[in-house]
């Protein structure tokens, strides 16, 4: 259980590098690392299906994304990156020490939980739940890929001269 | 159908939080579209772990497992359209400022 605490510590330590990072290569090589350790953590619960798609999907193709979009916006000057390092100071020093104060007051909670959960009936195979338990998520997957796709190519139209 | 929570809630619901905030703040406090993208997907992760968490608590992990692959596959479609987003609107306006969205005509 250490190593799994310690694994979650890890996860939240990656996090705040991203959002904290003052370039945003760094900001985006620690959102990939990010994905990698929530990889880890699926897979240590045994979802192994999901901490593939995560490691694969996040943290490889939403990384050259990421990357792709940084690269194509151009650079600023020192001037303006040395102002903007001292107002992204001033907006986020704060978060370590919140982040600290809410995990030490999240862990005196101990609260008794009485959830009544009503489930579909079976837990079988991963495969078998999204084919003939959740096929309307699959009929959504499509449609949303679809919509994405063509949500990109009206993005990147020529305009008629 | 009643379950008990184990005490191994609290940990997963305190990291779940401290993801979730830190998400959150990356959001608000910057100006940058892509660094509010950042917050985005970290906002993404948090929701990830909990839904697996709270999967393997219940023990319907194969539940849990086909909803975050869910998950998964829209975080994919709103980065890369929100992408396309950022690039259109810095050929538009040369710059990456939230603020500036503000000047639009919609």
């Amino acid at each position: 259980m250490i190593w799994f605490t310690v694994l979650l510590v890890l996860l939240v330590l990656a996090a705040l590098w991203a959002s904290m990072a003052s370039a945003l290569l760094r900001a985006t090589l620690a959102l990939a690392l990010t994905s990698a350790l929530l990889a880890v953590v699926l897979f240590a619960f045994g979802a192994t299906l999901a901490a593939v798609l995560e490691l694969s999907v996040c943290a490889g193709l939403i990384t050259v994304v990421l990357v792709s979009v940084t690269s194509l916006t151009q650079p600023r000057s020192l001037k303006e990156q040395a102002a903007d390092r001292k107002r992204r100071l001033r907006r986020f020093w704060p978060l370590p020490f919140v982040l600290i104060a809410a995990g030490v007051g999240l862990s005196f909670v101990k609260a008794p939980v009485d959830i009544i959960l009503r489930l579909p009936a079976g837990d079988g195979d991963v495969r078998t739940v999204l084919w003939s338990l959740r096929q309307l998520d699959l009929f959504g997957q499509i449609l949303i890929l679809l919509a994405g796709v063509f949500g990109v190519l009206v993005l990147f139209r020529k305009e008629a001269k | 159908m009643t379950i008990e929570i184990p005490q191994a809630f609290w940990l997963y619901f305190a990291f779940f939080a401290l993801l979730f905030l830190d998400g959150i703040w990356c959001m608000l406090a910057t100006r940058n579209m892509v660094r509010v993208l950042i917050g985005i997907e970290i906002l993404m992760k948090s929701v990830t772990f909990f839904l697996i968490a709270a999967g393997y608590l219940a023990g319907r992990m194969a539940l849990a497992q086909a909803l975050v692959i869910t998950v998964i596959v829209i975080e994919v479609v709103v980065v890369v359209v929100i992408a396309g987003v950022i690039l259109g609107f810095f050929r538009k306006r040369d710059s990456l400022d939230v603020s500036n969205t503000r000047e639009m005509k919609g």
